[in-house]
């Protein structure tokens, strides 16, 4: 049983159907890719999979349990975590902050021993604190532990986000166009720490990518999706050759 | 990720820590010396003075409380002084009704500040889960209303059973149990409920709701029950506060619980820095004794306070400590020489 499957998925925006028949799994280690033109339905997956929108057909099963219907916090707490196409950091709060707000539902202390400052609560909140500084290591980011996230750079904050978004033990981590605005260099940068998160950390990786020589370079699978249509699956190889995707993505060669 | 070495490795920072034991035992001193600080007061100091100092307390559990709901959880409320009149009215009430004897004060009034707290509590259950789906604007429009709401039906109930409420006349003459000690135990607890509370791994999420609350379910933070949360403590300190004023006067009139005195709330915060629990607590120390400074000028009186708060706010738009704390440089990590 794959780690996460999803089957003849489908959504319609007021009679628009921006996703119809989608299938996809995924398994841990794995790193997978999402591509497909502007408005292609992309970002319309990754929403039905962590609860923002509800699908009108099919199911997204993660470890053979359907997370349809459930609500966002549920389906992150149940092992899928994500970042978002244009950084949702919390911009005021520390860049130690945000991280720790991330490993939040690892606390075992009740709200008692938070008040009372209990002995466990002083256990997990310097543990928790540690961990966090350990992960904000991994990810370059320990010169600027208490400033504010939204003074950091940009690639910076993109880094964050996922460090973040590790902070809740995913199983599964969606990222949502991590190279987004990035220069030739934060995109080299980005591909390695994206090898290394798949090293270090055993998480499934799924990606939504623009950058084709990214995406080739790193995904073991990809799939390609076209007004909420599959229109391809299989290798980077497969892709490159496969004749709907050029056609996509380039347009007909003959004049419609 | 290309640098060869990092100038920061994890092992690097540590934090010296002061055991909860040792914390609480200090408080609990705190609490001792209030009492005797309290038994000093309202012995010798000028009634004026201590009723000024207890203004300042009341002011501080408002701020602070207020504080929760606005400006760390970032749900705009217009509605505090409702809260308040809930917790008032409930101490006004059942002290008027059967005024204590002797050793029977300060369980019936601690008893009563528990009661008072928790009706307000109630009613910011009750304000909460509807307000759940309003933002910004239509919520501070919403919880305003539940005030105006609040002080309309105070000044339709003459009584209940055997109960004076007043009505619109007010209730008068309750007796007058609130001391130096009661108040600032209240504001002491107020202070380290809330700071303790949104200072921890069990609360930061408060920030996060206010921050991006699709960010936040996105992280595992259930954010309906950090909203209702935030509503219903702040609004336990909201009664408590009211229970306070109630027989600080001896007097109640529901005009006073409309939503000049829920701006006034407001404003204590923004002053301070939304956000700021240190920063309330100087605003509602400042804002308190504002107008009694003031005095000397007489009808200018009311200007000067308008534009002070004009000229604070343009000086220093994020208030007065932004959203730092007084205690700020202790509570960072920083890094230790290799």
């Amino acid at each position: 049983m794959p780690l996460l499957e999803i089957s003849h998925l489908g959504i319609d925006f007021g009679g628009l159907r921006a996703l119809s028949d989608f299938h996809f799994t995924l398994d841990q280690g794995e790193l997978v890719g999402l591509i497909g033109p502007n408005g292609a339905g992309k970002t319309t997956v990754f929403n039905i999979v962590t609860g923002v929108y509800q699908p009108d057909a099919g199911d997204v099963r993660l470890a053979g349990k359907s997370i349809v219907g459930l609500k966002p916090f549920r389906i992150n707490r149940l092992g899928v975590a994500r970042t978002f196409q244009n950084v949702r950091l919390f911009g005021g709060l520390s860049v130690l902050d945000n991280v720790l707000i991330g490993f939040n539902q690892s606390v075992a202390h009740g709200f008692v021993g938070t008040l009372l400052r209990s002995h466990a609560h002083q256990i997990e909140e310097h543990l928790h604190e540690q961990q966090a500084i350990e992960l904000l290591g991994t990810f370059d980011l320990l010169d600027r532990l208490h400033d504010p996230a939204r003074t950091l750079a940009y690639g910076p904050q993109r880094r964050l986000e996922i460090a973040r978004a590790l902070a809740t033990r995913p199983k599964i981590l969606l990222l949502d166009e991590p190279a987004a605005g990035m220069n030739p260099q934060e995109k080299i940068d980005l591909m390695n720490l994206i090898a290394m998160i798949r090293r270090k950390f055993s998480v499934g990786l799924w990606l939504i990518e623009h950058d084709m020589k990214l995406v080739m370079s790193i995904c073991q699978r990809i799939t390609v999706l076209d007004h909420g249509e599959t229109i391809a699956v299989g290798s980077p190889a497969e892709i490159q050759e496969n004749p709907k995707v050029i056609e996509a993505y380039l347009g007909s060669p003959e004049p419609a | 990720m290309t640098q060869t070495d990092p100038p920061f490795t994890a092992t690097m920072f540590q934090r010296r820590r002061v055991p909860g034991w040792a914390v609480n035992g200090a408080l609990l001193g705190l609490v001792v010396v209030l009492w005797f600080i309290g038994k000093a007061f309202d012995k010798n100091l000028d009634p004026y003075y201590l009723d000024l100092l207890l203004h300042i307390g009341i002011a501080i559990i408002l701020a602070v409380s207020l504080n929760l709901i606005n400006g760390i959880t970032g749900q705009f409320s217009l509605g505090h002084a409702g809260f308040m009149a809930v917790g008032a009215y409930v101490g006004g009430v059942i002290l008027k009704h059967a005024a204590p004897q002797g050793a029977a004060v300060p369980v019936m009034f601690l008893g009563l500040m528990i009661l008072g707290g928790l009706a307000a509590a109630a009613a910011g259950v009750l304000v909460g889960v509807p307000t759940l789906r309003l933002r910004g604007d239509y919520l501070a429009i919403a919880t305003l209303g539940f005030g105006e709401i609040i002080t309309v039906v105070l000044n339709q109930i003459e009584s209940i059973g055997s109960y004076e409420v007043g009505g619109s006349a007010g209730l008068h003459n309750i007796p007058i149990t609130t001391n130096f000690f009661w108040t600032f135990l209240a504001a002491l607890i107020c202070v380290v409920v809330v700071a303790r509370l949104v200072y921890s791994q069990k609360g930061r999420p408060f920030f996060a709701v206010r921050e991006d609350e699709i960010a936040a379910a996105a992280m595992g933070v259930d954010t309906t029950f950090y909203k209702v949360a935030a509503f219903v403590v702040g609004a336990f300190f909201a009664g408590v506060a009211g229970v306070l004023s109630a027989t600080l006067s001896g007097n109640l009139d529901p005009a006073a619980f409309g939503f000049v005195r829920s701006i006034e709330i407001v404003m204590m915060v923004v002053l301070g820095g939304s956000g700021s629990i240190t920063g309330s607590i100087l605003a509602a120390a400042v804002l308190t004794l504002l107008p009694e400074w003031l005095r000397a000028l007489e009808s200018w009186r009311l200007v000067i306070y308008a534009l002070l708060l004009i000229l604070m706010m343009l000086l220093r738009p994020e208030g007065l400590l932004g959203n730092r704390e007084l205690w700020w440089t202790r509570r960072r990590l920083l890094a230790v020489e290799r």
